[in-house]
């Protein structure tokens, strides 16, 4: 039930920037995933906003009061950490209920609370057990068990699941939209580098470049109207093609970007480029075509279906209308 | 089915886990002989000695005389019973209970202080290497040197804090630390504890250093008071490393000699079980006599050490954090 506000916020580690002046706000109730390439300040902004790292300069202003000067027990917060930071000698229940001790809860209300997030997270049969006792997953959902427990105001999350395996991560990332959706109220932010997480959990994307807002939107914003070649490249699996020189001029632009699955495969000599397929990569439900037109990489067209076409083959390749993202010098989108 | 006969070629013999632990043996091998050179064979001779009459003067001339060096007793003509040996002479208990209070005392005072030393040093702070490299000194200097030295900085003429203490006015006048027997074990103390604090201070900072910092960070958005955050988590989670540095320091704390030897000479204050033993054994060529001191000394550090990991179920092999 926070609304956050960040007002030109920097951070700088003697005299390196590592945040270079960021304004956003997150709305209240909002899941916003902050996503960019590693160095680019990502889980740093995030321990700004936990508390956790002290802001050099301008304002960080939760519900209209400013915190930066806030301790982090103090801003209504809770965060799950990369490495989940269990305290190891602690049952998960203790875990739970340990920054709870303090609160002045009386005990049977922190018990019910305790049980009730445990319920939640399916993890009351596991309320006497040892954290090294646990599997990966588990030991997740108690930190996210323990977040859920302190009622915060805010939600943060540090690439939570970046250290399990990519079927749990799957399953976590469903069981945390979930948790937004029982949650409404409670705003959350995410770090994260895995666009896919970004895309499938996120209401808004702040993407994030070397200290700096690169873009703020929707995920569907983020893919259909990047506002650079940046976020273009970065957003989206696989990568967006690029082309540059003739390929471009010819477009009357510095770098012609198209996505995968906005490309046709067209007899020989028809498309807009025509090449030799390369190399292919079989999905099952659909595959990719990597066709060298001459470009400094081969162009990746996706296509529904089996792969039906040989290495080897010369083939046309034909953009879809209206599908091009046409870029200037400055890496900015054109009209 | 064409794999009937299956060839065996070089696959004959010893199995793998029979060629691996054989490796091993030759790799231990030179180990094991060395160990039983510098301690199994010594500790055997000790102990076969303290069981026979041996003196210094005629080291292969003793014969076995069974306990008589612990305990033996003799009836007199008048009916009375008169009992000998190490158990019953009071020098002997006395040099127990010297060496028992000065373990417990310093090793007490060596470990809240190494812990407080460890805190400071695991803080961020500007100059931290040259401080941690620094705090070592005491440690490295040899006990006989450091002895001598605070020998003079005690010596009650000349000595540096007799003459501090009395000018400001801590004494009325100069102390003579290290031969009074009020003050000889105090003395014997301060010097061990400034010695010994950095080792114990290294030992808690690398428990320390273990603990994630992650954790710390989820104690502060948890909003935990720092003092509840040092005994809730810290404490709990150096324990194991603390448990074997304090077992470490009880065993060398027991067995102290040279300290005492060189600061305190002589003096009943301070004497050790160490100290006592050699006595036995050199100074008044009771040689048999001193083995069984040293024999009982042997056998109450492997009684504490069993205890000490029993009770507190401390994790010498490392196993249970993997």
């Amino acid at each position: 039930m926070a609304n956050i506000v960040l007002k030109n916020v920097k951070k700088s580690y003697g005299a390196v920037d590592v945040i270079k002046g960021i304004d956003l706000e997150i709305k209240s109730g909002e899941f916003m995933v902050f996503v960019g390439p590693s160095g680019c300040g990502k889980s740093t902004l995030l321990r700004l906003i936990s508390g956790l790292e002290q802001i050099t300069a301008g304002d960080l202003v939760f519900d209209g009061e400013r915190v930066n000067n806030v301790i982090p027990s103090k801003r209504g917060i809770a965060m799950v950490f990369q490495s989940y930071a269990l305290y190891p000698h602690m049952k998960v229940y203790d875990n739970m209920a340990f920054g709870m001790k303090l609160a002045k809860s009386s005990k049977e209300e922190m018990d019910a609370r305790v049980r009730k997030a445990a319920e939640m997270l399916q993890i009351s049969h596991l309320l006497d057990r040892l954290p090294k006792q646990l599997s990966g997953g588990q030991r997740q959902r108690v930190a996210i068990g323990r977040a859920i427990v302190r009622d915060p105001r805010v939600f943060l999350f540090d690439e939570p699941l970046s250290n399990l395996d990519a079927a749990l991560r799957v399953a976590t990332r469903l069981e945390i939209a979930k948790l937004h959706h029982d949650m409404e109220d409670v705003t959350m932010i995410y770090v994260t580098h895995d666009q896919v997480e970004a895309m499938t959990l996120a209401d808004r994307i702040c993407v994030l470049r070397d200290g700096k807002v690169e873009q703020v939107g929707t995920p569907s914003e983020l893919y259909d109207h990047p506002n650079s070649v940046f976020v273009a490249g970065f957003i989206g699996s696989p990568k967006m093609n690029f082309l540059t020189g003739e390929f471009a001029k010819a477009q009357n632009c510095a770098t012609l970007g198209v996505r995968s699955e906005h490309l046709q495969i067209v007899p020989d000599g028809q498309g807009m480029w025509n090449g030799k397929v390369v190399h292919a990569e079989d999905l099952g439900s659909d595959h990719f075509l990597f066709v060298d037109v001459g470009s400094d990489e081969p162009l990746i067209v996706r296509l529904a279906g089996k792969l039906d076409t040989k290495l080897g083959a010369r083939v046309g390749v034909q953009p879809l209308e209206g599908q091009m993202h046409r870029f200037g010098p400055d890496d900015r989108p054109l009209a | 089915m064409t794999t009937t006969s299956l060839e065996h070629g070089k696959d004959r013999g010893a199995s793998l886990q029979q060629q691996r632990a054989r490796a091993a043996f030759w790799f231990l091998a030179p180990m094991l002989v060395a160990l039983f050179c510098v301690a199994a064979w010594p500790l055997l001779r000790t102990i076969y000695f303290s069981f026979t009459n041996t003196s210094l003067d005629n080291l292969y001339g003793g014969h076995l005389i069974g306990f008589g060096n612990y305990l033996r007793w003799r009836t007199m003509p008048s009916g009375a019973v008169r009992y000998y040996g190490t158990l019953v002479d009071p020098d002997w208990w006395n040099a127990v209970w010297n060496t028992v209070r000065f373990a417990i005392v310093s090793v007490s005072f060596e470990t809240v202080l190494g812990m407080i030393v460890a805190l400071v040093l695991n803080a961020e702070f500007k100059g931290r290497g040259l401080v941690r490299a620094a705090i070592l000194i005491p440690w490295a200097i040899p006990t006989i040197v450091s002895a001598k030295m605070w020998a003079w900085m005690l010596n009650d003429q000349y000595g540096i804090i007799n003459d501090l203490a009395v000018k400001l006015h801590l004494l009325d006048h100069k102390l003579a630390w290290t031969a009074s027997t009020d003050t000889a074990m105090i003395a014997v103390l301060i010097v061990d504890i400034w010695k010994t604090t950095p080792f114990m201070a290294l030992l808690c900072l690398a428990g320390l250093q273990m603990i994630p910092r992650d954790i710390y960070e989820a104690t502060k958005i948890d909003g935990i008071n720092p003092i509840r955050v040092f005994f809730k988590v810290t404490l709990p989670l150096v324990r194991p490393a603390l448990m074997v540095a304090v077992i470490f320091r009880m065993l060398d704390a027991l067995r102290i000699f040279d300290l005492v030897y060189v600061l305190t000479p002589n003096s009943s204050a301070t004497k050790t079980m160490s100290v006592i033993s050699r006595e036995n054994m050199f100074d008044f060529a009771h040689f048999a006599y001193g083995a069984a001191q040293s024999t009982l000394l042997f056998t109450m550090l492997a009684i504490f050490v069993l205890l000490f990991v029993w009770i507190g179920k401390v994790d010498l092999t490392g196993e249970t954090n993997r």
